[in-house]
């Protein structure tokens, strides 16, 4: 880059130390040392320490000492281990399946000319902006047992005829977290993908309609093709953040009723913090890992195919 | 080029619009969006009237409208500021959030300089490095967190927080940054650079005041994060005066089987109060910034 420009700067500092407070590896190492530092100790070196845990029997205030692969093979026995591999995988697919359905239906629905464009789209984000806990206690009121305002609205309706036990039925109660967490998830979804949608040229949509497409084939042969770069990516990260769900769930449920919606974060919690089995805890946050790195290179491919679609090179 | 293709839209506004009927764009687009924007909306609404509910309005849905409140009462807020330690939890939240935000901050724009303009060996690898650290999500490391905090003497301390709490906003503020140096010219630094300036007075009187929306959004971000962190507050803090806003409320409030749902819900307005003010100050940085994030 401006290699000339900086020779020539040196050429004319004759001090040794300004010389070396501007040569380039030495700035770099103290400009990345407070981000290396934090990064490597309270990132870098905890992921190995879990990984370490998973292998001991540390508990809460009593060192552990190497136990082999002892966590993994109880774990592999424990029916509510895989209770809540199933249902973190039903969470994190119908979840996913739904943000990305609705989630792309609303963002071709604010790309649309509408009035008050902007005041729409400042108002759907605002679930994705609040605490999730904070918005997650107002869904623990709305699905009361009793007193919902769900229940209560339908009764009036005369669809149902008594009331819904929301979190109460397990069937019910994962239908339950999985609408919230929809709910949360929706606006990030509908606002990246607004973004992608607006780089699409106009021009395209308007020599389809001359060529005789309908708006379905304007969809299917216009924009979808041009999103789906964009898709994966907000996928991936939609996916990522569903699969290590922890808050909504430990407002609503806790993995209640009969562990029916414990996810595996919530699953890692319990037995590690709240039951003192730091090593076990650790070995249930471990077992996420594979599926965290499958879906990392899923969003490898997909940016990937966004270099090819540009033509190649960075 | 995202900015001309966005003008470029903007020209065409109105686009095909005119191929489309009224009562056809009344049922396909103004029906479906004041559905979702009425079931994103509804919790909030819920949550508002419910905090100025007085009790006995609260469960008896056949002499009040349950949508509606008559003699609105601010009894839960009072009760939620003076008899509480919700204040306490407030100005926690507060301390912990700029805390983390500024020393996150403060280890990005060098981080973010350096991988984006001195290019250094291996710069690359760093800011894929940065990007992955990015995925690495807090429910697989406050296990691990929690043994550390505890050896360091930091359990229970505001402390606990504020150091850890980088460990998804430098990946993040780092990344935002990275990108937004980028648009700033590389001319600019060569001009300076010819003028005799160093490296430290050409980021601290060039790039920095050039990306200050840049550093705004990423620092908007950071708070929002912090203040809605949850795992690493519920895991490192035990006693109720250092509890924050989120943890307080869900864990303090709820008392054996007696749910104040009136204070509950008050709790968790005023908890979501800051960070929407805060957001619609800057709705437009957070939206282009946050697709500008995405789109990397």
């Amino acid at each position: 880059m401006s290699a000339q420009a900086r020779s020539m700067t040196s050429t004319r500092r004759t001090s040794s130390l300004s010389g070396l407070t501007e040569s380039k590896g030495f700035l770099s190492f103290w400009f990345m040392l407070p981000a290396a530092v934090l990064l490597l100790v309270f990132l870098t070196y905890p992921l190995g320490l879990g990984v370490w845990l998973g292998f001991t029997d540390t508990r809460v205030g009593r060192e552990g000492i190497w136990i082999g692969l002892e966590n993994y093979e109880y774990l592999w026995d424990d029916s509510i281990f895989w209770l809540s591999v199933f249902n973190t995988l039903l969470y994190t697919i119908s979840a996913s399946i739904l943000k990305f359905a609705l989630g792309l239906w609303l963002a071709l629905l604010l790309n649309e000319n509408l009035p008050l464009k902007s005041f729409f789209r400042a108002v759907v984000l605002l679930p994705w902006v609040v605490p999730t806990v904070l918005s997650a206690i107002a869904f623990w009121w709305i699905y009361d047992s009793q007193f919902s305002i769900i229940s209560w609205a339908l009764i009036e309706l005369g669809v149902i005829d008594q009331r819904i036990n929301f979190l109460g039925d397990p069937n019910n109660a994962r239908a339950s977290v999985i609408a919230a967490n929809v709910w949360r998830g929706i606006p990030f979804v509908a606002i990246t993908l607004l973004a992608g949608l607006q780089t699409i040229p106009q021009s395209l949509y308007e020599a389809a309609t001359l060529d005789g497409a309908s708006r379905w084939q304007l969809f299917r042969f216009v924009t979808l093709p041009l999103l789906t770069p964009i898709i994966a990516i907000t996928m991936t990260f939609s996916v990522l953040f569903t699969f290590t769900d922890f808050q909504l769930i430990y407002v609503l449920t806790r993995g209640g009723p009969v562990n029916a919606t414990h996810l595996m974060a919530t699953l890692s919690f319990q037995r590690g913090i709240s039951g003192g089995q730091l090593g076990e805890g650790a070995a249930i946050a471990v077992a996420m890992i594979p599926f965290l790195l499958a879906a990392i290179l899923f969003s490898y491919f997909g940016l990937q195919r966004r270099k090819w679609q540009q033509g190649g090179g960075d | 080029m995202a900015a001309t293709t966005s003008a470029g839209a903007k020209a065409d506004e109105g686009g095909m619009g005119y191929l489309q009927s009224l009562p056809r764009r009344v049922v396909t687009i103004y029906l479906p969006l004041v559905i979702f924007v009425f079931v994103l909306l509804f919790p909030f609404y819920w949550m508002a009237i419910t905090a100025v509910k007085p009790n006995e309005q609260m469960t008896n849905f056949n002499d009040y409208s349950p949508f509606w409140v008559v003699n609105p009462t601010l009894e839960h807020i009072r009760y939620l500021l003076f008899d509480t330690s919700y204040p306490g939890w407030l100005w926690n939240t507060v301390l912990i959030s700029v805390g983390s935000t500024v020393l996150s901050l403060l280890a990005a724009v060098f981080a973010a300089y350096a991988i984006e303009r001195l290019r250094f060996q291996g710069s690359r690898q760093v800011g894929l490095g940065i990007f992955l650290a990015y995925l690495v999500p807090p429910s697989i490391l406050f296990i691990p967190l929690s043994v550390m905090v505890f050896r360091l003497g930091l359990y229970d301390t505001p402390f606990a927080l504020i150091l850890t709490y980088p460990t998804f906003l430098v990946p993040f503020c780092t990344w935002l940054l990275m990108g937004y140096f980028r648009s700033i010219p590389f001319e600019l630094e060569e001009c300076a650079l010819i003028d005799g300036a160093s490296r430290w007075q050409i980021l601290t009187r060039i790039i920095l005041p050039l990306s200050v929306p840049g550093l705004i959004s990423a620092g908007i971000f950071a708070f929002t994060l912090s203040w809605n962190e949850f795992i690493y507050a519920l895991t490192f803090i035990q006693s109720s005066e250092n509890k924050t806003v989120p943890v307080g409320v869900l864990t303090e409030l709820v008392r054996s089987d007696v749910y104040e749902w009136g204070a509950l819900m008050a709790g968790a307005l005023i908890g979501s109060l800051p960070v929407v003010i805060l957001y619609s100050f800057f709705v437009e940085h957070y939206v282009s910034s946050m697709t500008g994030a995405v789109k990397e």
